[in-house]
């Protein structure tokens, strides 16, 4: 079954055409631009241009994956709002996954590892896998350093992905090249069971793990002096 | 009729996600969620909440355009999107779901000004729009007088608030009385006992020397502060705030500004049409003035019903059909959401 992939929760924009068969998983187009701050300009000539590069229309199209984050929020919106709505004019279903695990797990080899993303503020978004890339704890936002502190206690030997990049010299840890961004074959093999299955898909809800900054009324300030 | 263009809005620039759809000038469909709930212990719209709100209800809220139209996605002919003026954030997940949309029923995108989409939603309850006309904008968010040349290319800004929009003052103005929020509605409601020639409250900008440079735009921060400190000094001295005699005067203060203007850019342009919109459109007094005034001056005014005033996506789908009416060609999928988008460009 052809399956879209979009994720939006780090620099990274990312959609991808997956095959999905009964024993395996295959990349069939793949298109990713990293910018910050166009995620809403870039994300839906991607998947354009990823459906004309698999020669495929979108109605060839069985099921949708988005990752859910976490990311920032603005540019985390684009990719689900785009994979609910192509989702509700094809009539398939669209599967959420936590984009970490589309760090975590390709990085897993044998020995935990903390995976992270940048989450802005001198904060990052992370969670840590075991060596076989089940997740132990997170997703979370916090500061480096506590996740750093975290890691040691989980007995964390490697970090992986964007946010350990950016960190490096406060997590303490070695750093995997890859993957630097969430794996779209990653992401359409931790949905694999569920397409395959056709089970219903999920609202796909962000992770957001962060409060809107509001702050609520306070009293009036007189005009008179 | 059935050939007309099906066309399907989305509009997401503050807190109202509104999808419409319409079939040439026919509305077919107004569906509309509101955060406005979760806003009001802030006091005004809090972005981040729009947005959230926003991602929840575009699906369910297509779902009930398309069912009270009774179409489906697969029959729409073109999408039509606000991508701007609005809230970068809130406007985002509205473009984004316009072209998801877009790209999964391969069809046309339209980014479109949302206040050329306070115009064009007239056209649904009182057909084509002479042109040129004269609109006036006023709601939270904006306050704008424009001349409408053509409304498929372009129109022209002649002024617009230099301070608060008109609908900020009745927001503040209702704090300042106890009311809920939005303010708009509780003025109107407890103007209607009120005396609107009680209090004398300032007409901003309408003095002869302010006219010069500004005589289209509008300035609404003196009128609040001039309610602030009416209504504070009543306190002070210990005397009851008579607020049905506060909120007449004070919405007599503003609808007088702005019909006022409204009707000069008429003169001015040797315009025979205004059109008003936007949320403070919905304020009775300003609908009942401007029919009077107007009527003397022989300028014929279009309103569109209380409910068509405010923020919703037949609007969008209004414009939309009537760019595609017009041979406008659509936008392209890299449109981006624009939050100071200016009023000299309609669509993108
Ligand atoms: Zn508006």
């Amino acid at each position: 079954m052809l399956v879209l992939v979009v994720d939006s929760s780090t620099p990274a924009v990312t959609a991808a055409l997956v095959e999905v068969s009964a024993d395996a998983v295959a990349t069939r187009a793949h298109r990713r631009t990293v910018d910050a701050r166009a995620h809403g300009e870039l994300l839906a000539p991607q998947v354009d241009a990823a459906l004309a590069d698999a020669d495929a229309r979108p109605a060839d199209l069985g099921a949708i994956v988005a990752g859910l984050g976490p990311g920032p929020f603005t540019g985390l919106r684009v990719g689900l709002v785009t994979a609910a709505a192509m989702g509700q004019v094809l009539g398939i279903p669209t599967y959420g996954v936590c984009s970490l695990d589309a760090v975590g797990r390709p990085a897993a080899a044998g020995e935990p590892v903390l995976a992270a993303t940048d989450a802005r503020r001198r904060e990052i978004y992370w969670a840590v896998y075991d060596g076989a890339g089940q997740r132990l704890v997170g997703p979370e936002v916090s500061a480096p350093s506590v996740a750093a502190e975290r890691a040691r206690g989980l007995a964390v030997t490697a970090a992986v992905g964007d946010g350990a990049y950016r960190y490096a010299d406060v997590l303490g840890l070695p750093v995997r090249a890859e993957p630097r961004w969430p794996d779209a074959t990653a992401l359409a093999a931790l949905a694999a069971e569920r397409i395959r299955a056709n089970a219903p898909g999920d609202p796909l809800t962000p992770l957001y793990l962060r409060r809107p900054d509001a702050v609520a009324a306070t009293a009036r300030k007189p005009v008179l002096p | 009729m059935a050939d007309e263009p099906l066309v399907l809005g989305i509009e997401t620039s503050c807190d109202e996600t509104g999808v419409g759809i319409v079939r040439g000038h026919t509305l077919l469909a107004d569906a509309l969620a509101s955060s406005v709930e979760q806003h009001a212990r802030f006091g005004g719209v809090v972005p981040e909440v729009a947005s959230r709100a926003h991602l929840e209800a575009i699906v369910p809220t297509m779902d009930r355009a398309l069912a009270q139209a009774g179409v489906r996605l697969a029959d729409i002919d073109a999408i039509a999107v606000t991508s701007g003026p609005g809230l970068a954030g809130a406007l985002l997940v509205g473009v984004a779901a316009a072209k998801g949309y877009a790209v999964a029923a391969e069809k046309p995108v339209y980014g479109v000004n949302h206040l050329a989409a306070h115009v064009a939603v007239d056209t649904l309850e009182h057909g084509p729009l002479p042109e040129p006309a004269v609109a006036l904008l006023v709601s939270g968010g904006h306050s704008s007088l424009l001349l409408v040349d053509d409304l498929a290319r372009g129109v022209t800004p002649l002024g617009a608030t230099i301070d608060d929009a008109a609908g900020e003052a009745f927001d503040k103005v209702a704090r300042l009385l106890g009311l809920p929020f939005p303010g708009g509605p509780y003025i109107d409601r407890e103007a209607r006992a009120g005396d609107p020639a009680a209090i004398g409250f300032p007409r901003g900008l309408t003095a002869a020397k302010d006219l010069a440079a500004h005589r289209f735009d509008f300035s609404f921060s003196g009128l609040k502060t001039a309610v602030a400190r009416w209504v504070e000094a009543r306190q002070r001295a210990g005397e009851p705030v008579p607020v049905a005699d506060v909120a007449a005067s004070f919405q007599e203060a503003v609808c007088d500004v702005l019909v006022s203007k409204a009707l000069d850019a008429c003169r001015a342009n040797g315009v025979e049409t205004l059109v008003i919109g936007g949320g403070v459109a919905a304020n009775s007094r300003l609908r009942a003035m401007a029919e009077h005034r107007a009527a003397k001056r022989g300028v014929r005014v279009r309103m569109p019903q209380p409910k068509l005033c405010t923020d919703n996506g037949a609007m969008v789908a209004a414009l939309g059909s009537h760019l595609v009416a017009s041979g406008v060609a659509p936008s392209r999928l890299d449109l981006p959401a624009d939050s100071a988008m200016p009023l000299t460009t309609v669509s993108v």
